[in-house]
């Protein structure tokens, strides 16, 4: 119970802290925070690594759903980081 | 060795912190994507490194095949289709989530038949790995086909649908069924609870369907917004099922921003959430009152050629462009660029007035604008850009009437009464969209 609360408590502490930092960001940048944010929820393919490697306590129906998950995951991280740099790269070239 | 992994998600979560701080300048974005970028490889390789983790092939042949086909779509998608894409991205990371959760629990009922096997007493899990459990099925499941639907009905491909009734009486039967079932769940055997969860499963997947599709297309752009703050919440319940904290407090992270934007976007179509969410399509309730529109203006506007327009440009000194989704549409963005430039040269100030909802999701229009080359502290954001209107000689609306529509701000009858509105109205000359298309 004591780790429960513990973990929730870094739950609302981390949405605090999001809340606090993403309200700083201009809505020029909308569109890419919303795509650089697809990338890094990309970050459940940690997750997904762990449930399909874990090679004693696994079914094969386990390892499929997590390899599933890996390949969803990284088609997040790396569509999201790619697009989201190539957005950044036309806002960045310009000279006003 | 756990620690030091531990230690590895602490310091890609900071590393997203970091890079999220630098979207809040286009100067540092660059960098700030790719530290977000390099804490998701630490990440990565962390987990890789993980003692549970013994076998790897099927790992890396899932990581490549993630990555081809996220490298393909980010390379070939149309800087107009960026509302489909993150609408995809966000059903992928819900699926992603899914599909964790559900092999969490066939790995949990290994442990448990492998210890009877032995002998040995197994603990039942505790009530929170449960309820976070069907958490994170529900979340993910609503994410995966909700953001599908919304990918569906921004290609146009599903139009807005007159059953509004139907799909909320399955939305109520569909939240009937999985309270009941959780409590089963949570309550009764847990480790013997396959078919329960595979229908579970099955109704989450059909309630994503049935809260999406009642919503006209004109409202995907909140739907999207909040289908990404579903997305990092789906990602923080499967952190509370594995016990990771980095997963929780990144997953945190996107689910607040989720919301931001979303509340950002209600404002700025002056509706509630949950209007949106549960009062159908805006298109179905009212048809736009044209003739208050017509009257309002009435007098007011003169037609104008080509040549009268280049006239009155050529003696302007400010001149404001109302860029819409019209725009985009009609792929003017580098043709206005041209004439922006032009002016300039002419030592005419130009601006753009961005509305928050222009383009089809947040921030979607400067995106646009940035692809033609526009540069970034051209584009006005509406609050600065109103009270200017008045010294304004020329303001130029190219496809965005509803943002400008007087009718928003006078006309109480109006669907759109109360939306925020770029006070164009206040500009010296009014022009329509149909002349710059000679230009």
């Amino acid at each position: 119970m004591e780790m429960l609360i513990l973990t929730f408590t870094i739950f609302v502490l981390a949405i605090f802290v999001g809340v606090e930092i993403i309200n700083k960001v201009p809505p020029t940048l909308h569109t890419p925070l919303m795509s650089g944010t697809n990338a890094i929820s990309g970050i459940v393919v940690v997750g997904a690594i762990i449930s399909s490697g874990a090679g004693e306590h696994t079914s094969g129906l386990s390892t499929f759903l997590g390899v599933l998950g890996i390949v969803l995951a990284t088609i997040n991280i790396f569509g999201g980081f790619l697009v989201t740099d190539r957005m950044l790269q036309m806002f960045k070239k310009k000279k006003g | 060795m756990s620690v030091f992994i531990n230690i590895c998600y602490l310091v890609a979560a900071v590393l997203f912190i970091y890079g999220i701080k630098g979207m809040t300048s286009p100067k540092t974005a660059v960098r700030g994507n790719k530290l977000s970028a390099i804490g998701m490889l630490i990440a990565v390789v962390a987990a890789l490194v993980d003692n549970n983790v013994v076998s790897y092939l099927y790992i890396i042949i899932g990581l490549i095949v993630g990555a081809a086909i996220g490298a393909f779509l980010a390379r070939r998608v149309q800087m107009t289709s960026m509302p489909e894409m993150v609408a995809a991205l966000n059903g992928f990371g819900g699926g992603a989530s899914l599909m964790v959760a559900a092999a969490s629990y066939l790995e949990m009922q290994h442990l448990a038949n492998a210890s009877i096997a032995k002998g040995v007493p197994f603990d039942h899990p505790p009530l929170q790995w449960s309820i976070a459990l069907i958490l994170s099925i529900l979340i993910g499941a609503v994410t995966l086909t909700g953001s599908f639907i919304a990918v569906g009905k921004l290609m146009g491909k599903l139009g807005d649908t007159s059953q509004v009734k139907m799909f909320k009486a399955i939305v109520k039967v569909c939240f009937a069924l999985l309270i009941a079932g959780s409590i089963y769940f949570c309550y009764g055997d847990t480790m013997h609870a396959d078919t329960l969860l595979i229908i579970m499963i099955v109704i989450c997947l059909l309630l994503g369907v049935a809260l999406v599709m009642p919503i006209g297309g004109a409202d995907m752009p909140v739907v999207i917004a909040l289908l990404n703050s579903y997305s990092g919440l789906a990602g923080s319940a499967t952190g509370f099922v594995l016990g990771n904290n980095g997963l929780i407090i990144t997953g945190s992270l996107v689910g607040a921003s989720g919301i931001i934007l979303t509340t950002i976007m209600c404002k700025a179509m002056n509706r509630s959430l949950t209007n949106v969410l549960f009062g159908g399509s805006m298109a179905a309730q009212a048809g736009v009152s044209k003739d208050e529109n017509d009257a309002f203006y009435a007098g007011k506007v003169k037609m104008a050629s080509s040549e009268e327009v280049a006239m009155m440009l050529d003696s302007a000194s400010k001149v404001v462009f109302v860029p819409g989704y019209g725009l985009a549409v009609a792929q003017a963005q580098h043709a206005t660029r041209e004439l922006a430039s032009m002016l300039q040269k002419k030592g005419i100030e130009v601006k753009y007035a961005i509305h928050p909802v222009a383009g089809r999701m947040p921030g979607h229009m400067n995106v646009l604008l940035a692809e033609a080359e526009v540069p970034y502290e051209q584009l006005v954001e509406m609050d600065v850009i109103n009270p200017e209107f008045a010294q304004t000689d020329v303001a130029i609306v190219l496809g965005a009437n509803d943002v400008t529509n007087p009718a928003a701000s006078k006309d109480p009858n109006s669907p759109i009464f109360g939306m925020p509105i770029l006070e164009v109205y206040n500009a010296l000359d009014r022009y329509g969209q149909a002349y710059l298309s000679p230009l």
